[in-house]
């Protein structure tokens, strides 16, 4: 198994560098401009000369080279000499990686807005997944019960139905009509005592509905089709035959049989949580990650979008091995060397 | 005695009540939303409005304009002009007299090199400063003493407040951006993002494109302001989102560009918590008509005035039956709403230079049109669609993606395939079309079709150098990397010359009609059509005393004196 891991790991390498080359081109060569979105009223001679002071004026493999050697090599130097409270090299005058908008540097952007994200989104995975499971199992336990249709019924609202829609519903009735709940998500709270933390719940519970919503349907259905799969299955009959009570059935042997394929799924959506839930964020104004990038987008801002993107693919190629070994471990009929 | 030290005690208690009421902080907190958030609090390494805007509660300019787009004097006591001396005779220079007792929020006072720095700063080749073209034309700027600074011009500037003058060129401090010139400016987070300013307020938090926090300056120059303690300005969303925090849920005092469907924010406003309140600055939606031929077959010719007149457009008739087919009161009121109101002129305001030579196009004619063209001989064919010699009216236009352009072009087309023009519609991403990408073929400048349609405006109150973009010279072309302003390529000596005696002229009269002329030319020449006269549209709780929408400037500009009542 270790041998396997070192084997993909390595072959990240390459994977990710072609990516990042990719993704590189595709922003570059898009019909796209950073001073797009200023004003008509500053001329095209002053535009000119912004561009060149964002570094247009060099070729695409210059570009592309500076990139690289910010991201791969000063990155990961600054942020070593922060953690350690040093200052290794030539750390003062060492270009980052720098969005064009804010002109500041897109790491400390990301890391501005990793906790708003991290807290909605992933918390909304959470709750996604405590909820979907004993859905999906007593679901498939009692196929085509009244229960099973119902929790079919709102899982098919719930994937379908899009976060812009159920998010604004749920602010006008639970902001505008009955005033419970903020509308807008306040990024400059801190949670210091009771009442600040009832007030992050409150300005919480909406946008980790929508998205607990749409999560939980979809992991629901995983969830019970797996069941399903496995309550028909020998073993299950054998274990009854030798006078095991439902419960354990149920739970202890079907359940964890059913569980590999889920976790598969759960890990691989892992990912999405860091790259933010871009619709959502932007119905609540909760500007995380997924609102930087879109932003980002909007604006031309190269650098960022640049970054962004190449971090989720490092994250999404991440948790693909991570899924894989995790098969290998909890099946042990799965071996890879 | 007693009731004369009663009498003497109201008579205080009234003298004091204005003063206690009104002391600072004592309105305590206002939210705003904007929902465009700010990128950086440096106009000059940001020309958008929400950068500007939300930088203007920190660092201002040495004058600016009211909102009726009055010049009123703000880090100086008075506005220099030829008659106070403050303007050379020659017209290239101006003097500046700082107010004294000025101090930036850090104690220190606000002297002449903090002006002549920025001027350097903005002017520095490397810096890639958005605020280049205030400064053009600019020979030196030099401090005469502490409190004065005199910038000369290399040329006469009738109009020599560009400088400093306004909300996207504020004074800042030198000993904070010291370090942060030219190749550096971009480098300086910490000051971009926190600049010292001599406003009303001062930056505790910033996070980029999400949210500001602000509190009252204590060096502020007026004790008893800003009324507000702390400001929070608030970004991300959508404008119907920001409408609604501000008039349904009340989260939010204020709320800018509420740039909505005119019939949802009027159903927003019936909440009775807040306002919708609109400005009228320069800002108008309009067509240009190509006087070239974009015909993708001459190649490189293609759009440029060697390539030849445009096959059917070079009809006067022809533009001037597409000019009364439209109704232009119904594109307002679908579109715009409180938000904009029909427009003949492309140069509709401030009301000195505003015409009323064009008005008749504000009612829609199109048996009119349909007469003009049959007279010009276009004769309908088997499908239509009006012909002559074997070329087709048949037009195609391009505008940017957004959903009031759209409706736009829909009512558009229905109104000219009523005269007989076969209408294809194309809609090109905003930051595609806007934006000056060479190697785009659907930019604005390249103008690669018959007819497109956007809005436009300019900064402060002198039209000079917006009049000035339709000179012959100002046509994109490949030679000019498709720089310039003049979209319709259109070519007039008569209106070169204008443009020429309005940059030689000093009194403002004399500059109106020259003003006035050169839009009534450019309008009934057919070479723009004027659409919609467009306001901003912003929004405030009831409870939010003090705002003067300002269209001329920051909409930000008097925050100092709002407060809560």
């Amino acid at each position: 198994m270790l041998n396997y891991t070192m084997r993909r790991l390595l072959f990240t390498i390459p994977t990710l560098l072609f990516i990042s080359l990719i993704i590189f081109l595709l922003l570059d060569l898009a019909p796209n401009d950073p001073t797009g979105d200023l004003p008509l009223t500053i001329p095209p001679e002053v535009r000119e000369k912004i561009r060149i002071s964002l570094g247009l004026g060099e070729p695409i493999w210059v570009r592309y080279l500076l990139w690289c050697n910010q991201f791969f090599i000063n990155e990961p130097l600054n942020m070593l000499g922060h953690m350690f409270n040093t200052c290794i090299g030539d750390c003062e005058n060492r270009l980052r990686v720098s969005s064009w908008s804010t002109r500041s540097p897109v790491g400390d952007l990301i890391a501005e807005r990793m906790p708003q994200t991290l807290w909605v989104v992933g918390m909304s995975y959470v709750i996604g997944i405590l909820i979907a499971i004993p859905i999906g199992v007593y679901s498939a336990y009692r196929q085509y019960s009244w229960f099973d249709q119902a929790g079919t019924f709102v899982s098919m609202v719930g994937f379908s139905v899009p976060t812009f829609f159920t998010g604004v519903l749920m602010i006008v009735i639970f902001s505008v009509n009955l005033g419970w709940f903020p509308s807008k998500y306040d990024t400059l709270h801190v949670v210091t005592d009771w009442d600040s933390f009832v007030f992050q719940v409150r300005q919480s519970i909406m946008p980790v509905s929508v998205l607990a919503l749409f999560n939980a349907s979809q992991i629901s259905r995983f969830m019970r089709a797996s069941m399903l799969d496995n309550l028909n299955q020998d073993y299950v009959r054998t274990a009854r035959a030798k006078g095991m009570t439902e419960q354990v059935v149920v739970l202890v042997h079907v359940l964890r049989n059913s569980l590999i394929p889920v976790v598969t799924v759960i890990a691989l959506g892992v990912p999405q949580v860091f790259g933010g839930a871009i619709i959502t964020e932007q119905v609540f104004s909760i500007n995380g990650l997924g609102a930087l990038l879109i932003l980002g987008i909007q604006g031309a801002d190269i650098p960022l979008v640049q970054t962004l993107t190449f971090i989720f693919a490092v994250l999404i190629v991440m948790f693909n091995l991570i899924a894989d070994v995790l098969y290998g471990i909890l099946d042990p009929r799965i071996r890879y060397d | 005695m007693k009731i004369k030290t009663i009498l003497m005690g109201a008579a205080a208690a009234v003298a004091l009540a204005p003063a206690a009421f009104a002391g600072r902080g004592d309105s305590g907190h206002v939210n705003i939303i904007f929902w465009q958030a700010a990128s950086i609090l440096n106009p000059y390494l940001s020309g958008g409005t929400k950068d500007v805007f939300s930088s203007s509660m920190i660092i201002e300019p040495l004058a600016r304009y009211d909102e009726n787009g009055n010049m009123v004097p703000w880090l100086v006591d008075t506005i220099p002009t030829v008659a106070n001396g403050g303007v050379s005779e020659d017209l290239t220079s101006i003097t500046w007299k700082l107010k004294s007792g000025v101090k930036w929020s850090d104690g220190s006072a606000l002297t002449s090199a903090d002006v002549v720095f920025t001027a350097n700063y903005c002017m520095d080749p490397a810096g890639g400063c958005q605020q280049l073209a205030k400064f053009a034309d600019i020979a030196s700027v030099e401090a005469l003493d502490d409190m004065t600074v005199k910038i000369t011009f290399n040329k006469a500037k009738p109009f020599p407040y560009g400088p400093m003058v306004g909300s996207q060129t504020p004074v800042i401090q030198q000993a904070q951006f010291k370090d942060c010139v030219g190749i550096k400016a971009p480098e300086c987070t910490a000051q971009n993002f926190g600049p010292i300013g001599t406003g009303p307020f001062v930056v505790t938090d910033f996070k980029a494109n999400d949210v500001i926090a602000l509190v009252a300056n204590p060096n502020y120059r007026d004790a008893a302001k800003p009324a507000f303690a702390s400001v929070t300005l608030k970004g991300g969303g959508d404008a119907a989102a920001a409408a609604r925090s501000v008039l349904e849920t009340g989260e939010f005092d204020y709320g800018w560009n509420l740039q909505v469907d005119p019939a949802i924010l009027k159903q927003m406003a019936s909440a009775g918590k807040g306002q919708v309140v609109s400005a009228f600055g320069t800002s108008v939606e309009r067509f240009m008509i190509n006087a070239t031929n974009p015909d993708p077959a001459l190649g490189d010719k293609r759009g440029t005035v060697e390539g030849g007149p445009h096959p059917y457009l070079s009809d006067p008739a022809v533009r001037k039956a597409l000019s009364m087919a439209i109704d232009r009161q119904v594109i307002s009121d679908v579109g715009y709403g409180a938000a904009g109101k029909p427009t003949c002129n492309v140069l509709p305001a401030p009301a000195i230079y505003a015409s009323t030579a064009n008005d008749s196009c504000l009612v829609q004619d199109i048996a009119g049109a349909n007469k003009m063209l049959d007279d010009a001989g276009w004769a309908r064919g088997s499908d239509g669609i009006r012909a002559k010699n074997g070329v087709r009216i048949s037009i195609l236009y391009q505008t940017s993606t957004n959903a009031v352009r759209q409706d736009t072009q829909a009512l558009v087309k229905q109104w000219w395939n009523e005269i007989g023009v076969e209408v294809e519609l194309k809609n090109i991403s905003a930051s595609v079309f806007f934006g000056g990408d060479q190697s785009s073929p659907d930019t604005f400048q390249k103008f690669f079709s018959d007819v497109e349609m956007y809005t436009n405006n300019f900064d402060g109150t002198d039209p000079e150098a917006y009049m000035g973009g339709w000179v012959c010279s100002e046509a994109p072309t490949p030679a000019n990397n498709w720089l310039g302003a003049n979209m319709p390529r259109y070519c007039n000596p008569a209106y070169d010359a204008l443009s020429a005696e309005m940059s030689g002229t000093g009194d403002l009269n004399e500059r109106a009609r020259l003003a006035k002329t050169m839009n009534d030319m450019l309008i009934q020449d057919g070479a723009i059509i004027a659409l919609v006269h467009r306001g901003n549209v912003s929004a405030h709780a009831n409870s939010l005393a003090g705002v003067k929408l300002n269209p001329w400037d920051s909409e930000l500009w008097n925050i100092a004196d709002w407060s809560r009542n």
